[in-house]
């Protein structure tokens, strides 16, 4: 059993490399390849939009990893080949949103709802510790919903 | 009883804020994404000319005068529909059209070029793509409307229409000889 299963999950990951479809050449350097993989998986396709580059067989995707190939070859780093492409296609093309001033509010909204959440369950439970006790009072169906 | 209410509320608010959502969606995603090229120079190239074989042009050339640069290619399916608008706004004169053409068969795109009418100034071949990518070309056919100092002051990502063309770019020539807007924006 542990076998077969060993086995079945052995062709599941050995699968994904009938989908590559990147034909780049890659870099000599396995330090530069390994930095190139990562790269192409961390920008959009914009053709395809919900696809990264790393997986999509368009053209234009196709040119775009070969133009952070060969970026890489000619020693920019990470970050300038990000700025690279957000001069060009904008924040859209980046998977993973910098933060910035205009979008600091989607930052702190989970913090604020989670403090506004806790204010009103602090008050209810306030309210509620005020209520006299008595036995046949239906539940709230708001507060217990 | 009063109190009841409450999540009511908040559930026809939510389906208030969503309905906005949805019925202020775009049609197609890829409309919304502002060019980061607008009031930014125009990218510097140099490519060789589709048919004046031989002969180099620059970006340089864009200087001096408004430009329509228009990116297509003869594997471009909207730009077959968006051919006739451009042959419009060249009947037009307000501003000369530079054609990218973009990763194309030189041959096909002259082939096209002479059988369907020829609105560009100039044609580029971009055969690499390379240069489509400075622009921040994703999808053809796009056209950037370049001011006299090289600055890029529209764009329309999709096939134009003479529409798109009276209401986002002739505003923005100014007050010239036809019907174009009071002033430029």
């Amino acid at each position: 059993m542990s076998t077969r299963k060993a086995v079945a999950v052995a062709l599941l990951a050995l699968s994904t490399a009938a989908f590559a479809v990147d034909n780049t050449p890659p870099l000599a350097d396995p330090a530069m390849q390994q930095r190139y993989l990562a790269l192409i998986n961390e920008f959009r396709c914009m053709q395809c939009q919900n696809e990264a580059l790393a997986d999509s067989n368009v053209s234009l995707a196709a040119d775009l990893r070969l133009e952070i190939h060969d970026l890489i070859k000619s020693g920019k780093s990470d970050d300038q080949i990000r700025d690279y492409l957000v001069a060009r296609y904008g924040e859209f093309i980046l998977f993973r949103p910098r933060m910035s001033w205009r979008n600091a509010w989607l930052w702190a909204a989970p913090g604020v709802l989670l403090l506004g959440g806790l204010a009103i369950a602090l008050r209810v439970l306030r309210q509620r510790a005020r209520m006299p006790i008595s036995g046949d009072d239906p539940p709230d169906p708001v507060t217990d919903a | 009883m009063k109190r009841s209410l409450l999540p009511l509320g908040l559930f026809a608010l939510l389906v208030i804020v969503l309905a906005f959502g949805i019925y202020n969606a775009p049609r197609n995603g890829s409309k919304i994404i502002v060019s980061p090229l607008l009031g930014k120079s125009a990218p510097e190239f140099t490519l060789p000319k589709l048919i004046d074989v031989g002969q180099q042009y620059s970006g340089q050339s864009l200087r001096g005068g408004w430009h329509l640069v228009n990116v297509w290619g003869t594997w471009c399916v909207e730009c077959r529909a968006e051919h006739a608008t451009l042959l419009q706004i060249k009947g037009e004169g307000r501003v000369p059209i530079v054609g990218i053409d973009w990763k194309d068969d030189d041959a096909s795109a002259v082939a096209w070029l002479a059988q369907l009418g020829n609105p560009y100034q100039t044609v580029v071949a971009d055969r690499d793509g390379r240069v489509a990518i400075d622009w921040g070309v994703y999808g053809a056919p796009e056209s950037f409307l370049v001011n006299p100092q090289g600055i890029v002051v529209e764009k329309q990502t999709g096939a134009m229409t003479m529409e798109d063309w009276r209401s986002k770019f002739l505003p923005h020539l100014g007050t010239g000889a036809q019907s174009a807007g009071k002033s430029g924006s």
